[in-house]
């Protein structure tokens, strides 16, 4: 006899070994440890908010002086007119998808460990899609006509063209953000009436119980809720796919070479997942820390991210053999010359090195059983792995854009302040809405995470033992 | 079956487990009590009948308009009203149009399931009768609540107050109809 509604977690659980769940916490134990968070903060927290301000303060400033001055103050050039700007925009996006791809991706799947993770991963995918759509902004050079793209009806009577892939992105973006939006809101209605029926205090629980939309955990609201969620999952779903399949387009539809590519879609969402399972890593680690979250994200969720990571690793090392093996197939010059060697022994041949590096090694580390729990060795491939795949979004771009067929036309690009300005500031934006995140909503599902906790009880074993 | 409003007040019996509410739940519908219903932190089994919920139809409709009125789009603006010739490229290039015409069906069908849950749940609801219960805000914390419909044809106040106390809840409380 079960007590919830879905089947109870068998050995399908990732870590076959480790407990997706420890100790003899009760439900309010497990709630009061998620919420603390909300009501009071830390000196850290304080510390990271300064920096992460600083951060956005020099966004803010770089920005202003981009849209101030013109896209001059960059170091674009033509032929690399594309350069940082679209660089962190792909790198972005591609840290979104690991958010809808364990939200999503795994609850169709019905892996139950991702109920303690999903949160934070919704949040950075949020986050991510944030600054990303920042940077195709600044880099129409006129980011107050940025409506143009948007099909209206309007008495100039022109209007997009949707033969070009960047309507389509315009499109994939948009929806990403709004569903992922959307399926985090939803999940988190039973969890913002926790806080509700939590917060100290009448304002706080106020404003809780706005967002909490009056949920009260009836028989027919929770079944509802199941259904809704469960349909915005699987809509959710293609669009892990769709979303960096459309960034690819960008490329692959163009005939330079080194874009002109028919890999380029799994290519690119495989690389995204990649990317995007490193940075939940990145933030996860130390939230766990942070709060002492040890016994709802264990050593079975590490275990789960380090194989993912490991397996998006060699299918990313694939595509790189692959993508290389073709240019010297295609016997087109121009491919091979990309390939063979404007890329390894070019003018960015250290950052292709670095690259391919930093990809293909840092998650070979994890056929260790070790050291897929081993905190360290997680955050640092971590790092590892998000700078690697940065080069790689800088390798794609510049390396195809500085040479390509004529040689009068090749320029090298140079960085200007102003992209370094960017870059480090939409870490710090990131940083900022990443704290208030975890300041203000819960970071943990936590009801999920009580399910979790009842089907541990229901188990056979503890059947026959009450019995 | 829909959530309910009491609006003839009902019978409420705190448990501290989702196992005991199951089994009460499940002990009153066989003894023939059909205005029943729950109120827990996590989902519980189906122990109560519901109606099939109609949101995926609702969903698959909505994202289907939201399909046809992408393409629609594309082929007005690029195909009809404005047709731009570039290297003699068909005006009505349809593999181009079907990208944003699945990010649109996806963008619809996704705004009716979230908007379309809570319509069918009835929320926002900023107040409902169960809040006036004294300790109901364990609701969502760790304690499960069952609740009688004084309304139910098979429920007699002092037989439904008997019953309930024989499952020996931590409290019965009697929500009073509302003025």
């Amino acid at each position: 006899m079960s007590a919830v509604a879905r089947p109870a977690p068998s050995a399908a659980i990732a870590g076959d070994e480790w407990p997706v769940m420890r100790g003899q916490s009760s439900d309010a134990e497990i709630t009061d440890l998620v919420l603390a968070p909300l009501w009071r903060t830390g000196r850290v927290w304080w510390m990271l908010f300064a920096i992460s301000a600083l951060g956005t303060l020099l966004l803010l400033f770089t920005v202003t002086y981009t849209v101030l001055v013109g896209i001059g103050t960059w170091g674009n050039n033509i032929p690399v007119a594309w350069a940082f700007a679209i660089t962190n925009f792909v790198w972005w996006i591609g840290i979104g998808h690991a958010g809808t791809f364990i939200s999503a991706f795994l609850l169709l799947l019905n892996q139950r460990w991702r109920g303690s993770i999903n949160r934070v991963a919704e949040a950075m995918t949020i986050f991510a899609l944030v600054n990303a759509a920042l940077f195709p902004l600044l880099h129409l050079g006129r980011p107050w006509f940025a409506y143009w793209l948007i099909p209206y009806p309007a008495t100039m009577n022109v209007w997009p063209n949707f033969k070009s892939a960047l309507p389509w992105d315009v499109a994939a973006v948009t929806t990403y953000f709004t569903v992922s939006l959307l399926f985090w809101y939803l999940g988190l209605v039973p969890d913002l009436a926790s806080a509700r029926d939590r917060a100290p205090g009448r304002l706080r629980r106020r404003v809780y119980g706005l967002f909490a939309m009056g949920w009260r955990g009836s028989g027919f609201e929770w079944k509802r809720y199941h259904v809704a969620y469960v349909l915005l999952a699987g809509l959710a779903t293609p669009l892990v796919i769709s979303v960096h399949s459309v960034v690819s387009l960008d490329f692959s539809i163009a005939q330079l070479p080194g874009w002109h590519s028919t890999i380029f879609p799994p290519y690119f969402v495989v690389g995204a997942i990649y990317s995007g399972l490193a940075m939940v890593l990145v933030l996860l680690l130390p939230v766990r820390r942070a709060f002492g979250l040890y016994d709802i994200i264990t050593e079975a969720h590490l275990n789960a991210i380090a194989k993912l990571m490991l397996a998006m690793g060699l299918m990313l090392a694939y595509s790189y053999v692959i993508e290389t093996f073709i240019s010297w197939y295609s016997a087109d010059p121009f491919e091979r010359y990309t390939y063979l060697a404007a890329r390894p022994l070019g003018p960015y041949a250290v950052v292709y090195w670095i690259m391919t590096a930093l990809n293909i090694l840092s998650p070979q580390l994890f056929w260790s059983r070790r050291l897929r729990t081993n905190g360290t060795a997680l955050f640092l491939a971590s790092i590892g792995i998000l700078v690697g795949m940065w080069m790689e979004r800088f390798v794609i771009i510049v390396t195809s854009l500085n040479r390509d067929f004529l040689t009068s036309s090749w320029h090298i690009y140079i960085p200007s302040w102003v992209d370094w300005g960017i870059l480090a500031g939409s870490f710090g934006l990131f940083g900022l809405l990443f704290l208030l995140f975890l300041r203000f909503v819960p970071s943990v599902a936590i009801s999920e995470v009580k399910e979790l906790r009842i089907e541990r009880e229901n188990t056979p074993e503890q059947e026959t033992r009450r019995a | 079956m829909r959530d309910r409003t009491w609006s003839a007040g009902a019978y409420m019996a705190e448990f501290g487990s989702a196992r005991e509410l199951t089994d009460a739940v499940r002990a009153f519908s066989e003894r023939g009590y059909t205005r029943l219903e729950t109120y827990s932190p996590v989902p519980l089994d189906s122990v109560l009948p519901r109606r099939r919920s109609r949101l995926p139809v609702a969903v698959f409709i909505v994202g289907a308009i939201g399909g046809l009125l992408s393409y629609w789009i594309q082929w007005y603006a690029n195909a009809y009203a404005y047709p731009l010739d570039i290297g003699g490229r068909p005006a009505h290039a349809i593999p181009a149009f079907l990208i944003p015409t699945f990010e649109g069906t996806v963008l619809a069908a996704s705004l009716a399931a979230f908007i379309g849950f809570f319509v069918i749940a009835r929320l926002p609801q900023p107040w409902h009768p169960v809040f006036e219960i004294e300790g109901f805000d364990r609701a969502t914390i760790d304690r499960y609540w069952l609740a009688v419909d004084a309304a139910d044809p098979h429920c007699a106040p002092d037989r439904t107050i008997r019953e309930l106390r024989a499952l020996s809840p931590l409290r019965l409380v009697q929500l009073e109809p509302p003025r």
